[in-house]
């Protein structure tokens, strides 16, 4: 916690037990991840005795017949359509709901936050087949829509409460001086509120958007239709293809976690942020 | 003049800012609460409806049968051995998962060179798809190419099979669960760390106690609302695990790694019985909502 207490000591037992513990775990973490990178590069053959290593030739053939084959880039770009659609719709329904409950005093405001707020309490799954039939009857089944709608539902409870404790914060000064102005409350979300809720806008679209990336079980139930997965759901029809070919099947999940990574790379800040920060004000 | 004045301005500000207020009302929230009632609230309502027929999903619901769904589910082994499995799971994430998050944690809070790169690549595998982790340990276990094997053979032992049997497959499992979600459990704490009113701590080393006596009777009571709330996290999670298990194992052999999640997919989503289904469904979601509420009034009273 302090810095001051690393510096005081010269040397210590626990400081190297400190550091082959963490190095330990260190290469827990990572072994598994390097091999499936560098499985993706090996033949059948090669992953057989050396599993572990660098390749002895390394077969970039694995990885560019996926990268040229038609079926990589469509499933990476309907877990676009579908991210993009769950977070743009997420944001836009929760961040007026938010707003509503930060700034309009209305009978039955609590009770309807708390109403929102149960979604936090169970998973979808428990509903997955009502929610199938609903789905079906709504005829949006096989649709993009029919996987986003129910992912919005499902990630407002948790938006609104992120983004109503964002907006409360914000400066009430501003909506008076605002009113006092003649500027409209809707005006004022438009103009003042989006503007200055940027940073947890982001927060609340990242943590939406990897969960709808990853999901697993919605796309499953609802999407018939092997030209419009997900590849959560491609992925494991792929593995299901080549069953044991594992070279083939480990440059695949390279490639797809890739987009991952690069966005934790790039978004760090939102995402431990938000997984924490929201994990916590739930 | 005077009286004239105020009471123009007054109607000024209140008069369109109430309607303002109204028009707000009735745009901004029933969208919110539309899609939330139509695909959250609703299909739980419907859940406990349809778990009274024997129905395979087309047509309407006729074949009325009481709570007989409810006796099925009872009587299946696999429920149980799912509701274990569940067990197991939360046991884990307790006695192994929080305990090691809690020791990282507490390692990484300090500034030091690679800190901070540690907690990145110890926070990584939680952003990870559950599918693509389980595909990878898939392939960490496999006996034929896997890295396990590999490990096995340089013993010059024969390589299990540890996913294709009964009485390791949940073993597997559970280290792929430590494995993806120590790394958030451990944010946690460190936030909270971070957070942490340091001239307590300070108080504490200034009056002489050292420093595992400070950590044990003053960083870690801190400490306890994140306990409990990562605990929390950890029982919920158990709950909706489902993701992982598919590409693992489907929750076989023998239905030996189910969890409540995947059972309820094996049994009633992939076979289409509706009512069986919802009657797994409607036991998760009261398993869910009974322990939300008990252990946030015995344990998050204040929070």
């Amino acid at each position: 916690m302090s810095s001051a207490n690393t510096a005081r000591t010269p040397f210590e037992p626990a400081m190297l037990f400190k550091a082959v513990f963490l190095a330990a775990i260190a290469i827990l973490v990572l072994v598994p991840l390097l091999a499936t990178v560098l499985g993706g590069f090996k033949s059948l053959g090669e992953l057989r005795v050396n599993p572990f290593g660098l390749p002895r030739h390394w077969e970039w053939q694995n990885y560019a017949d996926i990268l040229f084959s038609g079926r990589y880039w469509q499933l990476l770009r309907n877990s676009l359509i579908i991210s993009t659609l769950t977070v743009t719709m997420t944001l836009i329904v929760a961040a007026m709901a938010a707003f509503t409950f930060a700034h309009v005093k209305f009978f039955g405001s609590s009770m309807l936050l708390s109403y929102l707020t149960l979604g936090l309490l169970f998973p979808a799954a428990t509903a997955v087949l009502p929610l199938f039939i609903k789905v079906r009857d709504l005829g949006l089944l096989d649709t993009y829509f029919g996987v986003a709608l129910p992912q919005v539902a499902f990630s407002l409870a948790m938006s609104v409460l992120l983004l109503r404790r964002f907006f409360k914060d914000l400066p009430y000064e501003l909506l008076e001086a605002a009113l006092v102005d003649g500027c409209s409350y809707i005006k004022f979300f438009r103009y003042v509120t989006l503007p200055l809720s940027r940073p947890i806008l982001a927060t609340v679209g990242t943590i939406t958007f990897v969960n709808s990336w990853n999901a697993y079980l919605l796309p499953l139930v609802m999407l018939n239709t092997d030209a419009l997965y997900p590849w959560p759901l491609g992925i494991m029809v792929y593995q299901g293809e080549y069953s044991s070919e594992w070279h083939l099947i480990l440059a695949f999940i390279t490639l797809t976690i890739l987009p991952t990574i690069i966005l934790f790379l790039l978004a760090q800040k939102h995402i431990v942020a938000g997984l924490t920060a929201g994990a916590v004000k739930g | 003049m005077g009286v004239a004045e105020t009471s123009l301005s007054s109607h000024a500000v209140r008069g369109p800012s109430w309607d303002g207020r109204f028009t707000v009302l009735i745009l901004f929230l029933p969208p919110a609460l539309l899609l939330f009632t139509l695909f959250v609230v609703l299909p739980i309502g419907e859940a406990a409806w349809y778990s009274a027929f024997n129905w395979n999903g087309f047509g309407r619901p006729t074949n009325w049968i009481g709570f007989d769904n409810y006796r099925f589910v009872l009587q299946t082994r696999a429920f149980w051995l799912a509701l274990r499995n569940n067990g197991l799971i939360i046991a884990v994430s307790l006695a192994i998962q929080l305990p090691l998050a809690l020791t990282l944690a507490l390692m990484l809070a300090e500034r030091f060179r690679g800190a901070v790169a540690l907690r990145m690549l110890f926070f990584m595998p939680y952003i990870l798809a559950e599918i693509a982790t389980g595909l990878i340990f898939s392939f960490v276990y496999d006996g034929d190419y896997g890295l396990v094997a590999s490990i096995w053979r340089a013993f010059g032992a024969e390589p299990p099979h540890l996913l294709a049997s009964t009485s390791t497959s949940m073993l597997a499992v559970l280290i792929v669960i430590v494995w993806k979600y120590f790394g958030f459990h451990m944010m946690l704490f460190i936030a909270a760390l971070q957070s942490l009113d340091k001239s307590l701590v300070e108080a504490a080393r200034i009056d002489g106690a050292t420093r595992s006596q400070t950590l044990r009777h003053v960083v870690i009571p801190l400490l306890y609302p994140t306990i409990r709330l990562s605990v929390f996290f950890a029982i919920i999670g158990s709950l909706q695990l489902f993701d992982l298990v598919m590409p693992l194992t489907r929750g076989g052999p023998a239905d030996s790694s189910n969890t409540m999640v995947s059972f309820l997919y094996n049994n009633g989503i992939s076979r289409m019985r509706v009512g069986y289904g919802s009657a797994i469904g409607v036991i998760l979601f009261v398993i869910c909502v009974t322990f939300a509420f008990t252990y946030k009034r015995w344990f998050m009273r204040n929070e």
